[in-house]
């Protein structure tokens, strides 16, 4: 065939793209990595104070990141005990009960809140908190609660779409044998289907932990700050990793503060990358249980 | 007997299943309902009210009662659609490259391996890229071109770096099994699979190929982090790519920041609504065209 220009073009710029995109990626986070590993250690997460008395909240710390990684521990926690339910089981009634219709409607809707940007479910948090202040609660404020209720709302597509899709890989012949014992269909769901997909939609848990920990937009909105210590309830402000990047990239005071910025930033980065190996993990042993089985 | 309760204890707890997974069902939509209904509710006073200081005018300075955001729109899509250009066209690309081992059949190491980093930066959180940007590409653009460094450019820049891997994994869960469908008789013709890719299987996908970029879009436009670190944040025009801009989502985190209510709180809600305008119309376009996110 003969190889016109365009295609000789096409061809160049695939195999320049194969290698502009890893070179750019490894440079963002390699430079992150070169800063920030080596302030890795005790002094990152308690600065001066003592490891114990800081992790028993027993003396503040204010020049080290543990206030925020408990911060965003507690609101990962929050925001997955609020989504999971709501999340999963929407999944599987898509995948399991829903009637065509109910299927388009329900699917579409999923699809739309999966793609709103994540400042609007903070701006929702925002408009909540006004709304209390001028009906029944005058002195309701943004807080660690409502925080992670606008990140379940965040996350719940991804819960939805997993479970679905974890329920849509199971073979045809085990709800065949199920429904040849004499299960019902919520039988069968529940006795049979949900074991079998539980460590697909766990995968799809851990990618929604990685969404949670590292959105920034929504907390922006209710009730992060940056210097709260520890979060001393649902109803208090809190700390968290992300939030802490953006605000020593634009507040720093000296030399100190942006070591720590980068410590920040590359801990996340590790962080977020061990929770998607972990789901791709759990993801992939999921498929490779069922595969080749109709 | 035992058995009969056992069963009867089954077939109750599969009805209340039921019902739970019907309770999940109208929480998931109720919330989502919540959502809809209060950012449209926030935002109706300020198209109702207008005046010199509305939102829909093309000056931002609350000290003189001004609040327009149109520049912050006109923002948006300036940034957002300098990113779709790169990114998308960077995706296509290497989508291909992806698609297409010299040898046939298994990819080699290097294939995996840049498989594996566009997965790895579907992972990376903005506010991490942003940090980077802030310490790396800033001052660069700084020393190379001039200006403050912080400017449409970086912010546009960066927002490519950040929907590659969406275009790209769009991309191929589109193109793949067209290709693998035309890849024995391709092979048989004496083509590879780059030049079935070029020839055959991309003019046959233009709907997913635009759905990659619309995705992308939509994926920029609503991203925060990345234009509110790097974009320099004047809420003027930018009259070059290396004078500030000020997007919508930017503007919705400074006000929030720096106001306390009033008018700039209506161009707050303003802004959310646009947003949720942009981005609905997008996954409805997604939706039409058949991919799906």
């Amino acid at each position: 065939m003969k190889r016109s220009l365009p295609f000789l073009g096409f061809r160049f710029l695939a195999l320049l793209s194969s290698m502009l995109v890893p070179c750019v990626v490894l440079t963002l986070m390699g430079y992150l990595l070169w800063r920030g590993l080596p302030v890795m250690g005790k002094e990152l997460l308690f600065g001066r104070t003592p490891p114990l008395d800081a992790v028993f909240g027993r003396a503040p710390v204010w020049d080290g990141l543990w206030p925020a990684c408990v911060g965003t521990f507690w609101l990962v926690v929050l925001t997955m005990a609020l989504a999971l339910f709501p999340g999963v089981g929407c999944g599987v009634y898509l995948a399991e009960f829903a009637t065509p219709r109910q299927k388009r409607v329900l699917g579409s809707a999923v699809d739309m809140l999966a793609g709103m940007p994540s400042i609007v479910m903070g701006l929702f948090g925002f408009m909540l908190i006004l709304l209390m202040r001028r009906t029944v609660l005058p002195d309701a404020n943004t807080c660690l609660l409502l925080a992670a209720a606008c990140l379940a709302l965040l996350v719940l597509p991804v819960l939805a779409a997993s479970a679905r899709e974890a329920m849509e890989a199971v073979p045809a012949s085990l709800r065949l044998a199920a429904a040849a014992s004499g299960f019902s269909r919520s039988q069968a769901l529940f006795y049979l289907l949900l074991p079998a997909v539980a460590r697909g939609i766990l995968g799809g848990a851990v990618l929604a932990v990685g969404r949670a920990a590292e959105d920034t937009a929504v907390i922006l909105f209710t009730g992060v700050v940056a210097n709260a210590g520890l979060p001393s309830g649902l109803f208090g402000k809190f700390e968290a990793l992300s939030f802490d990047i953006y605000y020593i990239s634009s507040q720093y005071q000296d030399q100190a503060e942006l070591l720590r910025g980068f410590g920040a930033a590359a801990l996340l980065l590790m962080v977020s990358c061990l929770l998607l190996a972990t789901a791709r993990g759990l993801e992939r042993s999921f498929r490779r249980r069922w595969r080749g089985k109709a | 007997m035992r058995n009969a309760t056992s069963v009867r204890r089954m077939s109750r707890s599969g009805e209340a299943g039921l019902a739970m997974l019907r309770l999940s069902v109208v929480l998931a939509m109720g919330g989502m309902a919540l959502l809809f209904l209060m950012v449209v509710a926030f935002a109706l006073p300020a198209f109702v009210q207008n005046g010199g200081g509305g939102p829909f005018s093309w000056s931002w300075s609350p000290g003189h009662g001004e609040f327009g955001i149109l520049p912050m729109m006109v923002g948006s899509v300036a940034v957002g659609g300098l990113a779709v250009i790169p990114g998308w066209v960077t995706g296509v690309c290497l989508c291909c490259w992806l698609l297409s081992p010299t040898r046939a059949g298994r990819p080699g190491p290097w294939r995996v391996l840049v498989a594996g980093l566009v997965r790895v930066m579907t992972a990376v959180p903005t506010v991490v890229y942003g940090f980077a940007a802030v310490f790396l590409l800033a001052p660069s653009l700084r020393m190379w071109l001039g200006g403050s460094g912080f400017s449409w450019l970086a912010a546009s820049v960066m927002l490519s770096v950040l929907i590659l891997p969406t275009v790209v994994l769009v991309l191929q869960a589109g193109l793949a099994p067209r290709l693998e469908a035309l890849s024995l008789s391709g092979v048989a013709l004496g083509m590879n699979r780059l030049e079935l890719l070029w020839h055959l299987v991309l003019p046959a996908s233009r709907a997913t190929l635009l759905s990659a970029a619309v995705l992308g879009f939509g994926r920029a436009v609503g991203d925060t982090m990345l234009p509110l670190m790097l974009a320099g944040n004047a809420p003027v025009m930018p009259d070059s790519l290396l004078s500030g801009v000020r997007t919508l989502t930017a503007h919705m985190a400074l006000v929030t920041s720096n106001e306390v209510g009033g008018q700039a709180y209506d161009s707050l809600f303003m802004a959310g609504l646009l947003l949720l305008v942009i981005n609905g119309t997008v996954s409805l376009v997604i939706r039409h065209m058949g991919g799906r996110a």
